[in-house]
């Protein structure tokens, strides 16, 4: 069993008559990346916010590093490290005078801690004069990042850190989380990017306030029970509709310049030539389609369809 | 601590409209009100109607351009222009002597000298009316002519002899500002934090409410008691208004209403979630009624009555008390400790009230 660095039992939320969260159960274990994965509206930053003491829990507990969110804020606020989405910067601050900011208000002095950020800000620091407001996106989510960092927070909560910011940054990013795990820091992350959850040791897939499923990356693959396609060709939108229409096909979902299919789970299933050739008598030749091992996404697409529609 | 004032600082001097409100504001409402904006008369254009000038008119004429408050003392033609040349604007009143003046007064008879004034400006014909008749009983009495009144009414305004408008203008100029400056300022302070999302990051650390708030509120301190001395100085050397009493009294007073107004600044704060909502009610919360209800520029007296309980819940009201009674009257603390006491309870609730109502959480 390793250890456990927050755990959360029922957590709800409510705003009013909107639920945002319905009762959620997960736990973190120390020393990982714990990725929260879902779109806009899943209710990611309201568990953030709880997590960090911002926010009460409408319903159940949450405890991290052992410590009550609602009745220990005082300690949790000296241990956690918090970047929320929008990178809470004072833009009319130099970077340096960001970082000492922060510094100054966790009561830390910057020279001796700066072993600490020293990776990620000697990236930024030739920038060190400039405004925070006028920096570009990757550049404001480092000098955030520092800024969480710089106090030595033993849980670092990072609400959208890639959001807004370029694909090069957003890999430099996740690379810099990789170093600061391996320093036994304890990294809770969430995310839009269905592709970022691979980089995670574990993650939650949220969608409308609830954990639809948990585990590793792997697992959550492993776990999917169905065949899935790729099909590639032109006319990608008649290809959608088509195959939208043919029986035994569970889904048929635009995923870039390609259609993902995942067909039902009996023998009656169309196989990859029986869909090629499907397609090819209804006219749309010059396709290729073959079959692939599933991605996050298409887990997440396949979860969601499981769940019972709650639109109100 | 430190580097939160340093950081509020910064903020303050990287902002060219806070400092503009800061800095430009005192100097331009201290010249505008002291300049332009004065209820004393002085050159009124004011023409005359002497059919016949005789040597009594003439008289009562240079008398009455040589006070200072009249200018012009173009002779018209005859009653019939003074419709006309009032319309035009350029005159403000028209003096009309009776024919055979001299005359009518050597004769002991009393001849009518018509003082007409153009009231499309109320307070300014009153005016006007006051100083001409003054300075024509005076003219009635040095020659000893016509009704000896019995009773002579002599006036004498204490402590701003010649009623400049300046004297009352200082004191409300400096309560005004020090309650915008003070209050609107760190409630904006505070309310940005909260609309850019680093309050967020404020509220996650080890930092307690006490704190932050003492963070935002030790700049504008220091910031508002330079603002209230440069008024002093400013109104002491361009306008003459002087400082009668203790002057480090006034200082120290300035520092307790500064405090008022910002422990009301942080206590809109703690309503106000952006800064343009913290900006409208300090207007309107604030900027009004201390210009309207304050007696700075409307009697007290003279408001309904309701008004007037209203008025009493006003800090600048009591505030402006204990300011005119050292500047002008060179009073001491024995005669407005009450008014100090008030001030002093009503900045200890403000400051309780927000350090209890501040949130620490979202929510």
């Amino acid at each position: 069993m390793p250890d456990v660095s927050i755990t959360g039992e029922g957590v709800g939320k409510s705003y009013g008559t909107t639920t945002a969260l319905k009762g959620l159960d997960f736990s973190v274990n120390k020393g990982e990346i714990f990725g929260f994965i879902g779109p806009d509206g899943a209710g990611k930053t309201t568990l953030f916010r709880i997590l960090t003491t911002l926010l009460l829990p409408g319903s159940g507990k949450v405890s991290v590093e052992g410590y009550d969110v609602v009745k220990d804020y005082r300690i949790l606020r000296r241990i956690l490290g918090y970047m929320p989405g929008k990178f809470s910067l004072y833009h009319d601050l130099s970077v340096e005078e960001n970082l000492r900011f922060f510094a100054g208000i966790f009561g830390v002095d910057v020279h001796e801690n700066y072993h600490l950020v020293k990776d990620i800000y000697s990236q930024i620091e030739p920038f060190a004069k400039r405004r925070a407001g006028k920096l570009s996106g990757g550049m404001k989510q480092k000098l955030a990042l520092s800024c969480a960092l710089i106090h030595k927070p033993v849980v670092l909560v990072l609400d959208e850190p890639t959001t807004g910011v370029d694909a090069v940054s957003r890999r430099e990013f996740w690379e810099m989380l990789l170093r600061l795990k391996s320093g036994g820091i304890t990294i809770v992350v969430s995310t839009p990017y269905m592709d970022e959850a691979m980089r995670c040791d574990r993650v939650a897939l949220m969608q409308q306030g609830s954990i639809m499923t948990t585990g590793t990356p792997q697992e959550i693959i492993a776990a999917f029970p169905r065949k899935i396609y790729r099909i590639k060709g032109s006319g990608i939108l008649d290809i959608l509709r088509l195959t939208r229409n043919m029986k035994y096909i569970r889904s048929a979902e635009l995923f870039g310049d390609a259609v993902h299919i995942s067909t039902e789970n009996t023998d009656q299933a169309p196989t990859a030539g029986e869909i090629s050739q499907y397609l090819s008598a209804q006219g749309l030749s010059g396709h290729t389609i073959k079959e692939v091992v599933a991605g996050i996404e298409d887990c997440f697409i396949d979860r969601m369809k499981q769940q019972p529609d709650k639109h109100e | 601590m430190k580097r939160f004032i340093i950081k509020e600082f910064l903020h303050i001097f990287r902002d060219v409209r806070t400092m503009l409100i800061l800095f430009g504001m005192p100097l331009v409402q201290v010249l505008l009100f002291g300049f332009a904006i004065t209820n004393e008369i002085r050159d009124a254009r004011v023409a005359v109607v002497d059919a016949v000038p005789d040597v009594a008119t003439k008289d009562i004429r240079n008398k009455l351009f040589a006070s200072g408050y009249f200018t012009g003392g173009e002779i018209l033609a005859g009653q019939h222009e003074i419709d006309e040349r009032f319309r035009q604007g350029d005159i403000k009143m028209v003096v009309v002597f009776e024919p055979e003046f001299a005359q009518k007064l050597e004769r002991g008879e009393n001849p009518i000298v018509q003082l007409i004034a153009d009231a499309s400006d109320p307070n300014a014909a009153n005016l006007l009316v006051n100083y001409a008749t003054g300075i024509i009983n005076a003219y009635n009495r040095s020659i000893g002519y016509g009704m000896q009144p019995a009773v002579i009414a002599e006036p004498r305004m204490l402590y701003n002899p010649s009623l400049k408008g300046v004297y009352m203008f200082v004191p409300g100029i400096i309560t005004i500002l020090l309650m915008l400056v003070s209050a609107m300022m760190t409630s904006i302070s505070i309310a940005r934090e909260k609309e850019t999302g680093t309050m967020e990051v404020l509220l996650v650390s080890p930092l307690k409410p006490f704190s932050i708030i003492l963070g935002k509120v030790t700049p504008y301190v220091v910031l508002s008691f330079i603002n209230a001395v440069s008024i002093l100085l400013m109104s002491y050397y361009v306008f003459g208004v002087p400082v009668k009493g203790s002057l480090l009294l006034l200082l120290a007073e300035s520092i307790l209403f500064i405090l008022l107004a910002l422990s009301l600044g942080i206590f809109i704060s703690t309503v106000a979630n952006n800064q343009q909502t913290a900006m409208m009610l300090s207007m309107f919360a604030l900027m009004l009624p201390t210009i309207l209800l304050s007696g700075f520029i409307f009697p007290i007296e003279n408001m309904p009555e309701v008004l007037q309980w209203i008025s009493l819940l006003m800090p600048p009201r009591w505030f402006i008390v204990i300011i005119k009674s050292i500047m002008l009257k060179g009073a001491g603390f024995a005669y407005f400790w009450q008014e100090t006491l008030i001030l002093l309870a009503m900045t200890g609730v403000f400051i309780l009230a927000s350090i209890r109502k501040f949130k620490i959480r979202l929510d």
